[in-house]
């Protein structure tokens, strides 16, 4: 789209001015911002920033949740040419530090004293923040900091000074071109710096419009902006595809009142990360839990149905007329009134993305009649790289590129990326950017994966931890640990997976069970055990993982490209991974180098063939003493399948 | 923290004595609240704390002694009439409507400022239907100011204790009150909550300017928030000064925290 931010919303404003643009709750009641109103808003802020000396290429932060005034702050930047940076509401006041110095930026516009407070602490490393305004007076009427003022006398003084400057604010909105800087994005870098990523007008919008185009949205949408807006996804699905299509932004009046609020607007269009959906599953199953006994049959059965029927009626396939049946009722008795009370009754699209999802999760939704899909990209794409269609939602791939985007694989299986929607560059970091953007414009993403049968691109994981299988009946096959162990862990009973197999002839594996999960299927078994270590040396246990273990292996060997990482021999550790001990980061991944080597003896004695191995092992408990905890593990072996095919 | 005003005394309690029978509940008890004050009363258990704050709101009539609240001077007053003079209460032990919602819970506090009768809010007609959204606005502000928005329709007794308690200052604040008092706000609850509250306590008195005088168990919580302390032991009154004062004197040390530490 050859234009700007501020241009659309003139545009909008101008074609469908009392259209709701934004609501808000405010005491308990929907409040509709029109277009015609927001660009009013937007031309006093406008204003307001230019007298406080806001120019063309300056910088201004924008911290807060999703609120309306906020979100006309970012316009009212963009209109005087001068860039908004996001920033995480519920980061410390010590993170803002880098992206605010890094940026020089000297302005900032927050939601309330929790945000002011937190700037003013960091005042003195940032000397050039001069300017701090805030939406919420809430607590703040005795602050005398100097520069800090209410956004509403920000507005006044715009207000003023649109009457006696009346063609300033379309001049300036005409200065913008689509090629300018119209935001930057700092992304968490876990190790070292954030970097901040730099999107020009016309990067975002386009990527905005194409997948707004792949799933024809319209200016009827619904959205419920409830996410961080400092995270690109958020700020793609209510900001800039809000601006391309023109639909209701709608913000929550707390983030408490999600749900409820969820369930008032009923979003047409919906974005959640998988942990989302799996908090909903999970108070949707102890509600039933508690439901009455014929209501949790009722429950049951039918869900039994939407699992064997709802997935072919979502891809369109043939069905019988009796299952059909069974499926309309089912959907009148518990699907239909579920969706409602999930709030998810007029989804058309919903996605989710960030992370890998459960099948089991995945398929939860499709079948209850939610057209969940998932999507792939990152804050360097604008969002939009692959989509899944509507009928080929799947719950290991992540979809098709859409238009404009072009896909290539290295040899070592990372996915390259052409498309319109590419970052302009790492701010102030010309290194890092010339490490993911080389000379012919290709991105790195860093995700090893490959294109499948159908065409639908299958992340594999970060493409540094692929290996090869060398030697043995794989020899040269692609070794992708994250996605073994991500398949180990969609299953309850699997804690946390450990793969090896890169230069090694067969893939093995290190396994934690859930210890709540096992030990509940052991007491209905009256199975007794006492604690974790002795729980997970039990041969019924070893039994049921190497269930699990053989089901990923048959999944692994229908996959021509990843037959060669299935698990011939695993073992179940005696303790469970902890950050404390150094095994997991903090962020719960594990920490695949130091365990080998911290467990040295266990790996040999899978590849040796060994039947069992005694290992000692010291742990630090959580009052910081530590001791040992010392086990004869079982290692046990697992079927695995010649690979159906070796050609990709 | 901000700066606020504290004003002239607008409450001055006398030398008031209180018996039950035998038993000597307060002794000649004598203090001030100046505007727009948090003001403590602490005590260990039984010190007389919840009975001098039942002789300000009209629940106890006091034998002996006099209370003037903004230059009025009386010995008893009924509960209407404290109400109407801008004093309103909490209590230490909920006594929230606990089958109705929150909305409707904190709406009872506007009773008294409601000007239609019985019957047009029967039929919710004209005036009365006006009144009420106006009413209603007041009320739906309280609940923003609390934080408790996810909690408009929920019937008050499924809340957790923190939240009732809540709940029970919002219907306190329909009230309007220059005055509030508050009977152990923080009883109960867990270190979290307690902040929480706390930060309610400091943001009523910085917004609405309302005087507050609590009454308070946990030492370090009144410390934290209170302008003046008066402790009383006993039903007699053994020390009174800003905290500091009221830390560092010997017999509250003897009596209060001596004890307790």
């Amino acid at each position: 789209m050859q234009t700007t931010f501020p241009r659309l919303m003139l545009e909008h404003a101008r074609q469908r001015p009392t259209a709701p643009a934004l609501r808000e709750k405010v005491y308990g009641i929907w409040q509709t911002l029109t277009w015609a109103d927001l660009a009013q808003l937007v031309r006093e802020l406008a204003g307001g920033m230019a007298v406080a000396g806001l120019k063309r290429d300056d910088h201004i932060v924008v911290v807060g949740d999703n609120r309306p005034r906020l979100y006309a702050s970012m316009l009212a930047a963009q209109a005087l040419g001068a860039v908004p940076i996001p920033l995480y509401q519920d980061a410390a006041s010590a993170e803002f530090v880098f992206p605010i110095v890094n940026a020089d930026v000297g302005f900032a516009i927050v939601e309330d004293q929790e945000q002011v407070d937190k700037l003013l602490e960091i005042r003195d490393k940032c000397p050039l923040l001069t300017r701090i305004w805030y939406d919420d007076p809430r607590g703040l009427r005795n602050y005398s900091e100097p520069g800090l003022t209410a956004l509403d006398a920000l507005i006044e003084s715009g207000r003023s000074h649109a009457q006696a400057n009346p063609g300033f604010f379309d001049a300036e909105v005409a200065k913008g071109a689509p090629q300018d800087m119209a935001a930057m994005f700092f992304t968490s870098g876990t190790t070292g710096n954030p970097k901040g990523v730099v999107h020009t007008h016309f990067t975002l919008l386009d990527r905005a419009k194409a997948g707004a185009d792949f799933d024809k949205l319209t200016a009827s949408e619904e959205v419920l902006a409830y996410l961080p807006p400092a995270w690109i996804g958020q700020n793609i699905f209510s900001y800039a595809q809000w601006l391309a299509c023109g639909y209701v932004v709608n913000c929550p009046e707390s983030a408490a009142t999600v749900t409820i609020d969820l369930k008032e607007i009923g979003p047409t269009y919906y974005f959640a990360p998988p942990r989302v959906f799996e908090g909903l599953l999970t108070s949707v199953m102890i509600r039933m839990e508690d439901a009455s006994a014929i209501k949790r049959k009722l429950f049951h059965h039918y869900m039994d149905v939407a699992r064997k029927v709802g997935p072919a009626l979502m891809d369109g396939k043939p069905v019988s007329f009796g299952d059909k049946l069974s499926y309309a009722l089912g959907n009148l008795l518990v699907y239909g009134p579920l969706r409602n009370t999930l709030g998810l009754s007029r989804v058309r699209v919903a996605y989710t993305a960030g992370e890998a999802i459960g099948p089991d999760l995945f398929t939860f939704y499709r079948s209850i009649g939610i057209n969940l899909k998932q999507l792939y990209g990152s804050t360097e794409t604008a969002v939009f790289v692959c989509l899944q269609p509507d009928n080929e939602a799947k719950a290991d791939t992540v979809g098709v590129p859409i238009a404009g985007v072009e896909i290539k694989l290295t040899d070592s299986g990372e996915i390259l990326i052409k498309s319109p929607g590419l970052l302009k560059e790492y701010y102030k970091n010309p290194a890092a950017t010339a490490e993911v953007l080389d000379a012919s414009g290709w991105y790195h993403t860093g995700d090893a994966g490959f294109l499948d049968a159908g065409g639908h691109l299958k992340i594999i994981d970060r493409a540094k931890d692929v290996g090869r299988i060398i030697g043995g009946a794989n020899d040269g096959a692609m070794f992708a640990p994250k996605y073994v162990e991500n398949k180990l862990k969609f299953f309850p009973h699997v804690k946390e997976a450990v793969a090896f197999g890169d230069k090694r002839d067969r893939v093995c594996a290190f396994i934690n069970i859930d210890v709540e999960a096992v030990g509940n299927w052991a007491e209905k078994r009256g199975l007794p055990y006492a604690g974790y270590t002795d729980l997970a040396q039990k041969p019924e246990v070893y039994e049921l993982v190497r269930e699990c273990v053989e089901k990923v292996n048959a999944d692994l060997a229908a996959d021509a490209m990843l037959a060669g990482s299935q698990i011939s021999r695993f073992l179940i550790l005696h303790k469970e991974l902890d950050a404390d001990d150094g095994e997991l980061t903090r962020t719960r991944k594990v920490r695949r180098g130091f365990i080998g080597e911290r467990y040295q003896v266990l790996v040999d004695a899978l590849y040796e063939g060994r039947a069992e191995q005694y290992i000692e092992t010291q742990v630090k408990f959580e009052d910081g003493r530590s001791g040992m905890v010392s086990a004869t593990l079982k290692i046990s072996d697992a079927k695995t399948h010649p690979a159906m095919k070796r050609a990709a | 923290m901000a700066e606020r005003k504290i004003g002239d005394v607008i409450l001055d309690v006398q030398n008031i004595s209180l018996r039950f029978g035998g038993v000597k509940a307060l002794t000649g008890i004598s203090f001030d609240v100046r505007e727009h004050e948090v003001r403590a009363i602490i005590g260990p258990n039984g010190a007389g704390k919840s009975s001098m704050l039942n002789c300000i709101n009209g629940v106890y009539t006091p034998q002996e002694g006099s209370i003037t609240l903004r230059g009025q001077t009386f010995r008893h007053m009924n509960s209407r009439q404290v109400a109407e003079s801008g004093i309103a209460r909490t209590f230490q032990n909920l006594a929230l409507f606990k089958g109705m919602s929150v909305i409707d819970n904190i709406m009872t506090g506007r009773n008294l400022r409601m000007k239609s009768n019985l019957f047009q809010q029967a039929i919710r007609w004209g005036a009365a239907e006006r009144e009420e959204i106006a009413h209603r606005e007041v009320v739906e502000k309280i609940i923003d100011f609390l934080e408790i928005q996810a909690y408009r329709k929920t019937p008050v007794g499924r809340l957790p204790y923190g939240l009732q308690k809540r709940v029970d200052l919002g219907r306190a604040l329909a009230m309007e009150p220059s005055l509030l008092l508050l009977d152990e706000p923080m009883a109960g609850m867990n270190v979290e909550e307690k902040q929480d509250m706390s930060r309610f306590i400091l943001d009523v008195n910085d917004e609405y300017g309302t005087t507050i005088v609590l009454i308070e168990h946990d030492m370090g919580v009144v410390m934290d928030i209170s302008d003046r302390v008066v402790v009383l032991d006993y039903g007699k009154k053994i020390g009174d000064g800003t905290p500091d004062q009221v830390r560092s004197n010997p017999d509250v040390i003897d009596a209060y925290l001596g004890t307790s530490h």
